[in-house]
């Protein structure tokens, strides 16, 4: 009973990290460093709630969580591809003014409760034990997640506008000379990371807890970002890395829970620590192995050069 | 179409009207969004920009707000002209406040004299020269980005400063509030001018500008900064090491930083609590940018964001503003400036669409 719990639980905390992840892969393959994900992940958790406050609908909520990742990307690329301005530096721009405007946003909803997302109840096989909750009782975003994930790996190795995307992150001069939009393609690449990242915030106040807090993604934002690198961009590693991030925090609260001692602050730094470490450790084999990273990943492309 | 087209030369127009442009963008988008809240736009800009410039106290409070800003940025505008992307000062900060306040902490309630404080201030600014090695090593030793590593180190300096507050570090006597005792005497930083609040710290803001300024425009190592940032390639051929470089900006802006988070602690705070720093590492990024990576120039953006800090809250007490529109009026106004900055490095062109394939 225990193990299922922990399981049903890891599965909860994965999935938003799964979510956001994904999003900023595609980004990352098309050569476009958005580090702004945690600003867009708070705001689609502000925008998701709202949405969902008054239409009371998870459905609806969870698209106005997209668009407003999607929107706070758009900013982002006006920047970044129409303007050719530092990559790293905008993302710092937006992810203070997510936070704020989703303070302003979520200022009115503290305290509210909306009804959370509907687990799936298949009849017969939800009940069975351990198989049911953990396969067949889990809400639409999960189920969401797994199939982006296998959405986006067919689409970048198995087809044709895939492997254009590729080739604009991996060599944007090249590509921009055999004639495909290279700031087109970069623009929706980032406006799809967007919406994911704001899925990702979206599912956090409408499903992990039904309800807004200030700050709520608490860094999550950052994580996903390490697992593109942990994944070394590609989407099936990427499953095996948001599931340890996932489990590594969910055993870090039950170890508080079971009162082992441990002070509860270090515990909460597991996370950030395990990044740090899992980065170091990735990069340092990478070097020897060569690089996987999209080659063009972060430098702006400027037509005629 | 409208394309940009790379300068040849820095206009100097540009970068002198382009931060004025920001600016009244900024301002501009603020008075929408006063609209859109049901407040006065005009009588909203004036409560934020002008009301702190009338009186004393407002005109101290900036100085004491800028102290800690100015510190910071202009150790991260060394490491943003090196293209080496310190984003954790909020983290040097803190730790270099906790490192310091050790020695309050554990003099507090003795004989100790007059060393207190300046060990404390040594001791901070040690702590986050040490603290911002940790990102740095770890990118020249392994290759790891320093954005994501230093990153998360703001929130594992976060965590360690609640720990200390609420646990070993807690006052006795202070009711189970998470603080240590106020500091003693000794380990308080002086007030500048006795009965402001104008402290000794501002003076180390004026001096960290004045050096910098001096080592960028006229020192070899100033000119090996820019020129790893600027050109990487044509400072390896000059024989400039960039692995060298990424320990030396993440050590000095460490430093300063830390500096920064224990002149912050021992002088308007007086005592070691979590949550003390309205997050002063991270506008500190912005100051650095609005300031154009140059250290007169980030003493002026300096005190224009504190002046930012300081509107927000009396526009919170006196209109019912959330703070959150402070956060949302610097994050705009970084926007802004990434976007004029355009204008110094490129020019608009129109041009046909079939010229540009021509060429």
């Amino acid at each position: 009973m225990l193990l299922e719990l922990i399981v049903v639980s890891v599965i909860a905390a994965s999935t938003p990290l799964l979510l956001a992840a994904a999003g900023e892969l595609v980004t990352e393959r098309a050569g476009v460093l958005n580090l702004g994900v945690e600003g867009m992940m708070i705001m689609g958790a502000a925008c998701g709630f709202a949405g969902a406050y008054f239409t009371d609908s998870t459905l609806l909520g969870a698209l106005c969580g997209i668009a407003a990742g999607a929107a706070l990307a758009a900013m982002f690329a006006a920047l970044t591809l129409g303007l050719a301005v530092n990559q790293v530096a905008t993302r710092l721009a937006l992810t203070i003014i997510g936070i704020g405007i989703s303070g302003l946003i979520g200022a009115g909803f503290v305290g509210e409760r909306i009804t959370p997302a509907p687990h799936l109840a298949l009849p017969g096989l939800s009940a069975l034990p351990f198989v049911g909750s953990v396969l067949f009782g889990q809400d639409a975003f999960v189920y969401c997640s797994v199939l982006l994930i296998l959405a986006i790996r067919w689409f970048l190795y198995r087809t044709r506008p895939g492997l254009v995307l590729r080739a604009v992150g991996d060599n944007h001069a090249s590509a921009h000379a055999l004639g495909y939009p290279v700031l087109r393609i970069r623009l929706l690449a980032v406006l799809f990371g967007g919406g994911c990242a704001g899925l990702a915030g979206a599912y956090l106040s409408l499903a992990y807890t039904p309800f807004f807090t200030a700050g709520m993604t608490a860094g999550r934002g950052w994580i996903a970002l390490a697992l593109v690198v942990f994944a070394s961009w590609r989407p099936l590693r990427l499953v095996a890395g948001a599931y340890l991030f996932g489990a590594v925090t969910i055993l870090q609260l039950h170890a508080q829970g079971a009162g082992m001692g441990i002070t509860p602050q270090l515990m909460a730094a597991l996370p950030y620590l395990a990044t740090i470490l899992v980065l170091v450790a990735i990069s340092g084999t990478r070097r020897m192995a060569g690089s996987t990273a999209p080659a063009s990943l972060g430098v702006p492309f400027v037509p005629d050069r | 179409m409208l394309v940009l087209e790379r300068r040849t030369e820095r206009s100097m127009v540009a970068m002198v009207v382009s931060p004025l442009i920001a600016i009244t963008l900024t301002l501009v988008t603020m008075a929408i969004l006063f609209a859109l809240l049901g407040k006065n736009p005009f009588s909203a800009l004036a409560v934020y920009f002008l009301d702190p410039l009338l009186d004393s106290y407002g005109l101290q409070e900036i100085v004491v707000k800028a102290t800690p800003l100015v510190l910071i940025a202009v150790g991260l505008s060394l490491c943003y002209l090196a293209n080496v992307w310190n984003i954790g000062a909020e983290g040097q900060f803190l730790i270099g406040a906790v490192c310091g306040s050790w020695l309050a902490v554990t003099t507090h309630g003795t004989e100790a004299g007059a060393w207190v404080l300046p060990a404390m201030l040594v001791l901070g600014a040690l702590g986050g020269a040490l603290y911002a090695m940790i990102p740095a090593l770890c990118r020249v030793r392994f290759g790891a980005s320093e954005i994501l590593t230093s990153l998360m180190l703001v929130y594992v300096a976060d965590l360690l400063l609640d720990y200390l507050a609420r646990g070993p570090w807690r006052d006795p006597k202070g009711y189970n509030f998470p603080t240590t005792a106020e500091f003693d005497a000794v380990a308080t930083v002086p007030l500048l001018i006795e009965g402001s609040r104008v402290h000794i710290g501002a003076l180390f803001a004026l001096a960290a500008v004045a050096i910098v300024w001096l080592v960028l425009s006229r020192t070899i190592k100033g000119f090996e900064i820019r020129l790893v940032g600027a050109a990487p390639r044509a400072a390896r051929f000059a024989g400039f090491d960039s692995s060298k470089m990424v320990i030396f900006t993440f050590a000095v802006s460490g430093a300063l930083a830390g500096l920064a988070g224990i002149i912050e602690v021992a002088g308007p705070v007086g005592h070691l609590q979590p949550n003390f720093s309205p997050g002063y590492g991270f506008t500190a990024i912005i100051v650095a940018f609005l300031g154009r990576l140059n250290p007169i120039g980030i003493l002026i953006s300096g005190l224009f964001l504190a002046l930012t800090f300081i509107g927000g809250e009396q526009a919170q007490i006196s209109m019912k503003l959330p703070l959150d529109l402070t956060r949302v009026f610097q994050g705009l106004l970084l926007f802004y400036v990434l976007a004029c900055d355009s204008l110094v490095l490129y020019r608009f062109k129109w041009s046909s669409r079939s010229a540009s394939r021509a060429a």
